[in-house]
């Protein structure tokens, strides 16, 4: 009796994990399927991102930049605004962020930080279009935000090609950054940098912001239900702008995050995919800041695994992006584990009953 | 007589854990009309859902014409003889009544081309059959909403309807409409035919029904022959003890008024005027009440008052100062709080918190909140003394609106609303859907609303309602305002039905 109170009051979690458990196993299957050696290729899927510090490291460099896309996700989200232009935001902060670093010089201690904000003023930018789109004509901003992650891209292109290319390299990259932008990686033997902590503080701040600031508490009235948010007084003109807005800004410190805390130039030639990642992250997380910390984690440990495997067994690293799916499928669809949480329920409706009948 | 079908131990849980039927068991003779009654919320709708193939119980069994029957959707309800006429007609407003009548069974030339001039004759066959007219060619948009439910019963009988359920037909109807939809029930009875009426209005279930199934918490409580009880004695196995229908005493003082609305016009995106130059005053210590059939412009005069809606031309006057033009913030800062007339789309948050939902209004304002930041400590211990004093029942300030009961959300509105003194209070069908109990809560609350000196706007569907609480009473229809009473006294509903359907109207 008590299991089952549990059960329906942290279902959607339950029904998370369980989501997550079927998206491995399925793997595991398919691994047992198609590897001639499927013991070693599970082990180096499963444990391989725990075997050195190195791969520690790079499970955690890894989850970095997700965790940015997934906060920057999560705010209009929750905002019922389906803005995913996180992967436009991040190209372009990334982009304009080291055009804007290459340009201008400040004094050391706050040169970072100029450009982290600057990245991010070019993020929330970016946000603001679909915002005001949305807010003024009712465009819808998943097809805005979609079709300006394009623009985002070839505008990043064109900047860093055309006016920041070292000529000096082999690749398609801009040139260094200077030295007082370079975000320290701190711990030897890994990549590990101060944008990881800074990750971590960005989702302490947003969940802050989202659960004990009035912005937050209206961001998610208007989310729950705009028709109630606008009968109670407050101003969803201004809550569906500002909710991408703000995301628009974190997405775009993030893209710079990674290349002052990684690459230290510019040096994607395609998007690198973490708004759509942090998209992932934001759903496997219900849209909560400090879950989608664990989201972030649990993802950078699928892709890691999967490069592991990849290396050293014959099963190739797509193999993630099968278990990702999976996950995702499972935990949208919304008729998935309903009808067992259903039948709790009834059970529980039914006892409550016979309680309250031998109660009078 | 023959029992056409009988009901037996039907229990039905809601996915929310909500227990609508808890053990429903009784029979229903041919031939008759079987009047099913209860308040709002007892399970009346739920049970015929189940009857109807749209629900699955989750125990009991459906004996119809002496063979157990699992109804999988309503159009095998409907191959077995059984028709529905929902709550809200399910009519196609652009297509004809014929093509409605015919939707699904419409007869084909060479098999794809609808042939309409056939579908008309089939329609009139059936309309001719039981005597009951509608005007075949017309669009069903154009018609006044009796005839519509009249289309909607001809609808069931065309195809081969024995047993008709009809959800709470009245609902909508003007006491001079209701006649006209007896007689219809009563030609259907000498054609054969069985009627389920489900009703809360007790006079009409006396007036028509047969047999009586009384259905209180989702439990049986009486089947009885309709002649045997006295509306008082079906009343109190309704709710269960002694209720009492009187108009709340007159306001003790009558001030100055607080709500001047001038000549309001509103066109809305149809370019339909729906609101043709309203005007009328609001004083302090006076409930105005609103009478008319739904869809008359209520709705939006509600929404242009309280800022959600622009009005094309007019004034609001509140408290002295113009409001046409203020953001609903601005509006509720004038001392103005709104009752909803869906609380679900506009009066909450369902997966937001209890407490998250009582402060929508008033969250930015100290001490809900410092600088930036919320207070959800001291919101918290608000929002329980709230609970309290509103006999909101839940386990916690934390609990979803989800979890609560229509009668609970409603008091979690109403606490909302009631809390900071308005100075005029818009309330838009306050009681609708709600158990008795809070019903009672509310027009309490209301009451005392307007005797520390509120003025009081009300708009419902329920006349019964209007005339219990109203000091005055405006009757809307299409958008004007058709008739004025200021004194209520001894005012029945048969008074208004005239100007409520546009037949009559003061000069």
């Amino acid at each position: 009796m008590k299991i089952e109170k549990f059960i329906l009051k942290y279902f959607d979690m339950i029904r998370t994990i369980i989501a997550v458990l079927i998206g491995v196993m399925v793997s595991v299957l398919v691994i047992y399927i198609i590897s001639k050696s499927p013991g070693h290729s599970l082990m180096y899927f499963l444990t391989g991102p725990f075997m050195t510090r190195g791969r520690i490291g790079n499970l955690l460099e890894t989850a970095t930049p997700i965790l940015f896309g997934g906060l920057a996700v999560s705010i209009p989200f929750q905002a019922s605004q389906f803005n995913v232009g996180q992967e436009g935001a991040i190209y372009l902060g990334a982009a304009l962020g080291t055009a804007f670093a290459l340009s201008f010089h400040f004094p050391a201690f706050m040169y970072a930080v100029i450009v982290l904000i600057f990245a991010g003023l070019i993020g929330a930018g970016w946000g603001y279009i679909p915002g005001i789109l949305k807010a003024k004509w009712k465009v819808d901003e998943l097809v805005s935000s979609l079709m300006m992650n394009y623009v985002a891209y070839f505008l990043g292109l064109y900047v860093i090609n055309y006016h920041f290319r070292d000529k000096s390299a082999g690749f398609l990259v801009s040139y260094e950054l200077p030295h007082p932008v370079w975000l320290k990686q701190f711990i030897p033997g890994t990549r590990i940098h101060l944008g990881i902590i800074l990750a971590v503080v960005f989702a302490f701040l947003v969940y802050y912001f989202l659960y004990h600031t009035k912005l937050g508490y209206e961001i998610r009235m208007t989310g729950f239900n705009l028709h109630f948010a606008k009968y109670g007084g407050i101003n969803t003109f201004k809550v569906i702008i500002l909710s991408q807005v703000i995301g628009g800004f974190i997405a775009g410190v993030g893209g710079m995050v990674e290349v002052m805390g990684i690459h230290h130039r510019f040096n994607w030639q395609m998007s690198p995919g973490y708004g759509w990642d942090g998209v992932v992250v934001a759903i496997i997380g219900h849209n909560h800041p400090l879950l989608i910390i664990l989201a972030s984690l649990f993802l950078a440990y699928l892709r890691v695994g999967g490069q592991v495997m990849n290396l050293l067994s014959d099963v190739p690293s797509e193999m993630v992006t099968v278990i990702e799916s999976i996950i995702i499928l499972l935990i949208t669809a919304e008729a998935f584990l309903s009808q067992w949480k259903y039948r709790i329920t009834v059970r529980e409706a039914a006892l409550k009953e016979v309680s309250d009948e031998s109660a009078t | 007589m023959d029992t056409i079908l009988s009901i037996r131990n039907i229990v039905k849980v809601y996915p929310n854990g909500v227990v609508a039927n808890k053990g429903i068991s009784f029979d229903i003779e041919k031939n008759t009309i079987h009047a099913l009654v209860g308040e709002n919320g007892a399970g009346k709708t739920t049970l015929m859902k189940i009857l109807f193939g749209i629900e699955k119980p989750q125990e009991g069994k459906i004996i119809y014409k002496g063979k157990e029957v699992h109804f999988k959707s309503p159009l095998d309800a409907i191959h077995n003889g059984i028709g529905m006429v929902h709550q809200h007609l399910m009519l196609a407003p652009d297509l004809t009544v014929a093509e409605n009548l015919t939707l699904g069974i419409e007869p084909r030339k060479w098999k794809v081309f609808l042939d309409t001039k056939k579908a008309v004759d089939i329609a009139k066959r059936v309309s001719e059959e039981f005597g009951m007219e509608v005007p075949l060619e017309k669009r069903v948009r154009d018609l006044p909403i009796g005839i519509r439910q009249r289309v909607e019963i001809l609808k069931a009988l065309l195809r081969n309807a024995e047993l008709l359920i009809l959800d709470e037909p009245t609902a909508v109807l003007t006491p001079q409409e209701t006649e006209v939809l007896f007689k219809t029930l009563f030609d259907l009875k000498k054609h054969g035919k069985t009627i389920i009426f489900i009703s809360h209005k007790l006079k009409e279930v006396k007036a028509i029904a047969d047999r009586v199934t009384v259905i209180r918490d989702g439990k049986v409580i009486a089947t009885e022959d309709a002649g045997s009880l006295t509306e008082h004695e079906i009343a109190e196995l309704m709710v269960g003890r002694e209720i009492r229908f009187e108009r709340i005493p007159p306001s003790p003082k009558v001030g100055a008024p607080l709500l001047k609305v001038k000549n309001i016009r509103y066109r809305n995106k149809e370019n339909v005027e729906v609101l043709k130059g309203v005007s009328f005053e609001v004083r302090s210590g006076e409930i105005l009440g609103v009478a008319g059939v739904e869809g008359n412009g209520q709705t939006e005069l509600v929404e242009i008052l309280t800022g959600l809606r622009k009005a094309d031309e007019g004034s609001i006057v509140i408290n002295g100062e113009e409001v046409i033009g203020k953001t609903p913030r601005e509006i509720r800062e004038k001392g103005v709080s709104h009752i909803p007339e869906d609380r679900m789309k506009n009066g909450v948050a369902e997966n937001a918190k209890i407490k998250e939902n009582l402060i929508v209004d008033r969250y930015y304002k100290n001490p809900f909140s410092k600088g930036m930041f919320v207070d959800w400590k001291f919101i918290t211990k608000y929002s329980a003394k709230l609970m309290k004093d509103f006999n909101v029942l839940a386990t916690s300030p934390d609990a979803l609106v989800s979890s609560l009961s229509g009668g609970n959300i409603q008091k979690v509105v109403v606490a909302r609303e009631l809390s900071m003194n308005p100075s005029v209070i818009i309330a838009d069908q306050p009681v609708r859907g709600i158990d008795v109990g809070s019903e009672e809560l509310v027009h309490r609350l209301l009451n005392e609303a307007r005797d520390k000196g509120s003025a009081i706007f009300l708009v419902s569907a329920d006349l019964d309602e209007v005339l219990e609480l109203s000091s005055r009473i405006i009757v809307i229809y299409n958008g004007e305002i058709v008739a004025r009473f200021d004194d209520v006294e001894g005012l029945t509903g048969k008074d208004l039905g005239p100007y409520m359907l546009g037949v009559k109207r003061e000069a």
